[in-house]
């Protein structure tokens, strides 16, 4: 046998091994024949490295092939991102790519939008009308009536086509419905944002505090290697949430915190920083400005103050915040990834923000490092001409000042004609399921119906395809070479996306698509690459990186930079006064609290509870629930109801149930999850269940969809940002 | 289970979750029909062996070949529930002295031969004739009769082990499976055994016995049924002695799922009634004389049957 | 092996590894998470646990097995040879800790330690995967593999040790 005792195997203590030794010795005696270790035989003929693409932190993969099939993914051990290991999703990449869904050819509507009717084509035919419909829309009402949802990395064809084109109404629902006001409120505090993936130095953290953010269930996967590692040397950890979630089941402090009041939590917090003079002194001497004015602002937010606000005793906040500190440099305030809750989402990052300044974590090992990244050139392309118009993203006569993306529901609304500043006339919606993934799903459909054009680019018949003009079906990430990726990190590096396997059915890689698009409408010289495989090599070899080597391991990692005050860099701070804005001179001159203020949210009327949603470890949004191989341990959702709030209601642990909300919208029958580890005033289920698309044969009427719950938001006045935990629900037992 | 603990698992394997079923219809019949096989041999050649000289009926006289079809039948039963058929011969490639599973695909092989060379013995010269007039049988059969009948006690003291194997092994195929509290308890074995003899001699009571016969049937079928509500009583006090595991065995039984099943239809209906009856029977012949047997089968299979599926249902996952 | 449920978030990566590395039937499983939460809001405790066959030292499947197609390989590990295999599930009614299955094909299958793997010196797919680094494999005769160190350095438990199999699967608390 090819391996040794000392090896991994020999799991038995001493005692047991005689008794192994026995029975082994029996079954040979009396069987007929050996025992071989059974090899399942997953190991492929070939391995291709790659990077991931079931979320959008792209992890690198190694793709085992065999006789022409993806057996296996597995982590790819030399990228940064990954280091060998996976999230669920990653390997679930062969649920998608024989997901026996998948939109197999081009597609012409047949009748009225909504209605499922199409016409399968043939590629020139589709692209034909596609080409058609963009010139159409270009000589009628300007470049700029088009725009462009994207969330996915082969959206950056699309993205180049659009910028060639003329317009600039490029959304992702990742901005202003998920990390903006984040990015916002660094940005304002420190003059950058965290970015993604975020510059959280977890891993050397001491202190980690999180704020509604419930890694582990929400999976990317170095942050979460990160904050295990970090727990792993005993860092400390404070969780904030009015759900007991993963995370919260390891914390040293869990804040069940009423929602909607982290901001007073935050201030308060602050408030003890100050007082008790537990903030680093040193670093906000010398980085930052504004600290008399905060402390003037905080002087009345005590926790006495903020409990009755949070119901978080005042005792647990000073504890807490004492906790804090006492970890500082190394105490990490996360600013969160999913943030638009209450539509003053930037004020609350901002207080993070603040909060890791009084903490000095800013720049430090264990804080927020300060990334690096390889420069890339672009590759040689006819320049873009005159700059396009700004994006139609805001009512007429609105602007949000602080938005450094353009909001993607903005440009949903500005297609309802005459309510922007111009009207948007035709969307090319790129891997992006609008309906589920906009608030006030019904608004969206009203802006579809008003559109001239609306292409779909999509590997699965998710519901958005059921409302466009033409619909392409696009290869997988397996299938196909995209844009580089070499994003600013901890360490320097580019990774490569290569295809694994052939493009199955009809399917088209993005690259292919955009450039046949752009040649037929007269923009050939944008799109000068013989196919992306050449257009990602030519840009690393411009950059100096071993091609051959970015083939071989997927990926060139640079030399170690130094990424931290401690190793000796000096941070900047890209804002006005060139330091950490702690009072922002900005705001205040927009007309915005320079310091941030809290304001109770309003209480949930009686019998309904505040409709919270997050994420399963499993599952990317919508996009992955009709995987059929993630789906074996995450097949549905289900909503959270406070145990003795149940009883209340005599509602049974498990019975099925349709949630209302406060515009009598109701939910799809779900099952009812009683449990202690939720508030009694809020609900809660994981995102990105309950399809009803036909085409998604799987996932269709499994559990329910929250977006369609959320009828109201509350809009973020700084970038637009559209609060979605602004809706109250009742719960009723589903009627046969 | 208690309003303070919670838990989820993402474990829904067929057949194991949420409670096991890996056995279906299958092993109780074949459980069954085992014990009672065992039972129908282990009276016929006590029979003989206390009371040679009595004449025997030819009810009592075909008795060995009937119970080897019934066992066959078990046996097609046993197969059936194999997940792998082709594999069936490995069974007979191996012996694993601590698998009851294997000792009984042995013990099947020796009742045949036995059970075979008992009945063999068994017939009248009547039969015999006809049997030996068949041209292709003759030769095979001529030998084996004089064997037979020469070694008669012999085969008659085999029958009576390989049967009393037999019902103990259907017994302790259970009985040893300790992941099963239900199960987790000696007295399967003897109890299963019990239950074997009074089946089959509720299966005899259907057949025409002589007087003698009868008498000896009831009798014995009384004491095994005596004997399996002692064992049961003992079974169930064992539970109640036991750890938390036993005491919830005794719980399915005792207010638990299947209490109002194994009280109604094995202990009254399928114990204490036939009891009743075949006692007061002695006086006085009760016109439903096919009743009690007939109740006595169907209390034997419930039996198995509820054991077999409480067992299952009986798991360490019970106290997380 | 030893699972840190202290990491643990309950992802489920270990799940998918596993049945993807060894072509695992849809439907089912060979390694599983149990969430379980103690105690009433807000004093709750929570303990995540990725279970599988705990390779018992004294284990009852294999003694359960008529054919000998349920054996201890060499070094512990306790596994399935399909060809000897009846379907009997005498082994899945052994078994407290309900670890098998009846494989689609017809053979009782279950975790193996993925010792493919560990043959070629590499560590099991669960344990390769886990994005929290919560999974140790190891030698538990020698004191300084990674499994030993990390029995020594915590408390840690075993499940229903009342069972008398000596099961092999730790959980550092
Ligand atoms: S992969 Fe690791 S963290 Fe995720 S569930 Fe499995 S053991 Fe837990
Ligand atoms: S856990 Fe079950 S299957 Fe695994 S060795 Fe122990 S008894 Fe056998
Ligand atoms: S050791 Fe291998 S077979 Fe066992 S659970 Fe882990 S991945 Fe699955």
């Amino acid at each position: 046998m090819g391996y040794t005792r000392r090896e991994f195997i020999r799991i038995a203590g001493a005692g047991a091994g005689a008794a192994a030794a026995g029975s082994g010795l029996a079954s040979r005696w009396w069987g007929a024949d050996g025992d071989p270790v059974p090899d399942p035989g997953t190991d492929g003929d070939k391995v291709v490295p790659s990077f991931c693409e079931l979320c959008f932190w792209k992890c690198g993969i190694l793709c085992h092939v065999k006789d022409g099939r993806v057996t296996k993914i597995v982590g790819n051990p030399k990228h940064p991102l990954s280091r060998g290991r996976l999230c669920p999703r990653g390997t679930g990449g062969t649920g998608l790519l024989y997901d026996p869904d998948r939109l197999k050819k081009p597609l012409v509507r047949a009748n009225g939008r909504g209605g499922q009717s199409f016409r399968e084509v043939e590629w020139s035919e589709a692209l034909d009308r596609v080409a058609d419909g963009l010139k159409g829309l270009r000589e009628k009402y300007g470049p700029e009536s088009l725009a462009l949802y994207t969330h996915g990395y082969g959206g950056s064809w699309f993205k180049h086509l659009l910028r060639a084109y003329g317009s600039a109404n490029v959304a992702a629902p990742s901005y202003a419905q998920c990390r903006g006001p984040r990015e916002a409120g660094f940005r304002l505090t420190f003059g950058q944002g965290v970015g993604s993936p975020e510059n959280t130095d977890m891993e050397n953290a001491r202190c980690i505090t999180l704020l509604g953010s419930h890694l582990g269930e929400n999976m990317h996967n170095t942050q979460v290697q990160d904050f295990a590692l970090a727990l792993s040397r005993g860092a400390g950890l404070v969780v904030v949430d009015p759900r007991f979630s993963v995370a919260a089941g390891k914390a040293d402090h869990w804040l069940p915190i009423k929602p909607g009041t982290d901001l007073a939590l935050l201030l308060a917090w602050i408030h003890v920083l100050l007082a008790e003079g537990l903030y680093d002194r040193d670093y906000v001497d010398k980085y930052a400005v504004g600290l008399d004015k905060l402390r003037e602002h905080v002087a009345d937010k005590t926790p006495e103050w903020a409990y009755t606000a949070t119901t978080i005793p005042p005792e647990k906040i000073v504890a807490t915040a004492r906790f804090l500190a006492g970890a500082r440099p190394a105490s990490l305030v996360h600013p969160g990834r999913h943030v638009t809750w209450y539509g003053d989402d930037t004020q609350r990052t901002r207080a993070i923000a603040i909060l890791n300044a009084l903490l000095g974590s800013w720049g430090r090992r264990g804080g927020f490092f300060l990334p690096a990244q390889l420069p890339l050139p672009k590759y040689p392309y006819t320049h873009y001409g005159t700059e396009p118009k700004p994006p139609a993203d805001a009512a007429k006569g609105r602007v949000y000042p602080f938005a450094d993306e353009t909001i993607a529901s903005g440009v949903c609304d500005a297609s309802i004609p005459g309510t922007a500043d111009y009207d948007i006339k035709g969307w090319l919606v790129y891997g992006t399921n609008l309906l589920l993934a906009l608030p006030e799903p019904e608004k969206t459909r009203k802006a579809i119906q008003a559109l001239d054009l609306i292409v779909a680019i999509d590997v699965l018949p998710a519901e958005i395809t059921g409302w466009a003009d033409v619909v392409l079906p696009e290869a997988t990430y397996l299938e196909r070479c995209d844009e580089l990726d070499a994003p600013p990190w901890r360490v320097p590096f580019a990774a490569v996306r290569q295809p694994v396997v052939e493009p199955m059915y009809d399917s088209k890689p993005g690259w292919w698509i955009a450039r046949e698009l752009a040649h037929r409408i007269g923009l050939a010289d944008y799109f000068p690459w013989k196919d992306s495989v050449e257009y990602a090599m030519q840009r690393a070899h411009a950059a100096g990186l071993d091609c051959d080597a970015m083939r071989r391991d997927g990926v060139v990692v640079g030399a170690p930079a130094a990424v931290t005050i401690e190793d000796g860099v000096e941070p900047v701070f890209d804002t006005p006064s060139g330091k950490i804005e702690l009072y922002s001179q900005p705001l205040a001159d927009a007309g915005f609290d320079p310091l941030p203020n809290f304001t109770p949210p309003e209480e949930p009327p009686p019998g309904m509870f505040r409709l919270l949603f997050g994420r399963s470890p499993v599952h990317t949004f919508g996009r992955t629930t009709n995987n059929r191989f993630l789906s074996e341990v995450a097949s549905t959702n289900e909503l959270w109801l406070n145990r003795r709030a149940a009883d209340e209601l005599g509602l049974a642990d498990g019975e099925q149930v349709v949630v209302v909300n406060q515009d009598e919208v109701r939910s799809e029958p779900l099952a009812l999850r009683a449990t202690q580890r939720i508030r009694s005033d809020c609900a809660y289920m994981v995102h990105g269940y309950g399809h009803d698309a036909p085409g998604l044969r799987f996932a269709r009427g499994r559990g329910a969809n929250d977006t369609r719950l959320v009828t109201r938001t509350k809009i973020d006045p700084l970038m637009g940002g559209t609060g979605m935990n602004v809706n109250f629900v009742r719960v009723e037992r589903r009627q046969p | 289970m208690t309003g303070n603990l919670e838990v989820v698992t993402t474990r829904h394997n067929a057949a194991i979750d949420p409670v096991l079923s890996a056995w279906g219809w299958e092993i109780p019949v074949y459980l069954f029909l085992g014990g009672l096989v065992a039972g129908l041999l282990i009276l016929g050649a006590l029979y003989e062996l206390l009371h040679p000289d009595r004449p025997r009926s030819r009810a009592l006289r075909a008795m060995p070949f009937a119970a080897l079809g019934l066992l066959s039948l078990g046996m097609l039963a046993l197969f059936l529930d194999l997940a792998h058929k082709l594999h069936v011969y490995r069974f007979y490639l191996a012996f694993r002295w601590t698998s009851p599973m294997s000792w009984g695909s042995w013990i099947l092989l020796l009742v045949y031969p036995v059970g075979f060379l008992h009945g063999l013995g068994s017939l009248d010269p009547a039969q015999r004739e006809t049997l030996l007039a068949r041209r292709a049988l003759a030769p095979f059969l001529r030998p084996l009769l004089r064997w037979a009948d020469g070694a008669r006690r012999a085969v008659l003291k085999a029958s009576v082990v390989a049967g009393v194997g037999l019902g103990l092994y259907t017994g302790l195929l259970l009985g040893t499976l300790a992941a099963r509290p239900q199960w987790n308890t000696a007295v399967l074995g003897p109890l299963f055994l019990a239950s074997g003899l009074s089946t089959g001699a509720a299966f005899l009571l259907f057949f025409r016995l002589d007087e003698r016969e009868h008498g000896f049937v009831v009798r014995w079928d009384v004491g095994a049924i005596v004997l399996e509500l002692l064992l049961l009583g003992a079974m169930l006090l064992g539970f109640a002695a036991g750890d938390r595991s036993a005491q919830h065995a005794l719980y399915h039984l005792l207010g638990g799922p299947w209490t109002s099943a194994f009280w109604s239809l094995v202990v009254f209906a399928g114990l204490l009634v036939p009891l009743a009856m075949e006692l007061l029977g002695r006086r006085r012949r009760l016109p439903l004389a096919a009743l009690a047997p007939a109740l006595i089968l169907a209390g034997g299979f419930a039996l198995r049957w509820i054991l077999l599926a409480a067992g299952q249902a009986s798991s360490f996952r019970e106290f997380p | 092996m030893t699972v840190d449920t202290r990491l643990c978030v309950a992802c489920k990566a270990c799940v998918l590894a596993c049945k993807a590395e060894n072509a695992v039937p849809d439907g089912f499983c060979r390694d599983w998470l149990v969430e379980e939460t103690r105690g009433e809001f807000p004093d709750l405790h929570a303990q995540n646990r990725s279970e599988r066959c705990n390779h018992c030292s004294e284990p009852p499947c294999v003694d359960a097995c008529p054919t000998g197609a349920s054996h201890v390989a060499g070094g512990g590990a306790v596994l399935v040879t399909h060809d000897k295999c009846t379907g009997c599930k005498a082994c899945i009614a052994a078994c407290p800790y309900d670890a098998r299955y009846v494989h689609p094909q017809g053979w009782v299958d279950k975790c193996t330690f993925c010792l493919h793997r560990a043959r070629r010196g590499e560590k099991p797919a669960c344990v390769s995967v886990c994005p929290t680094f919560c999974l140790e494999f190891g030698d538990l005769a020698d004191p300084d593999s990674d499994v030993s160190r990390r029995l020594r350095e915590r408390r840690y438990k075993v499940l229903h040790p009342e069972t008398g199999c000596g099961p092999n699967v730790y959980f550092l608390e």
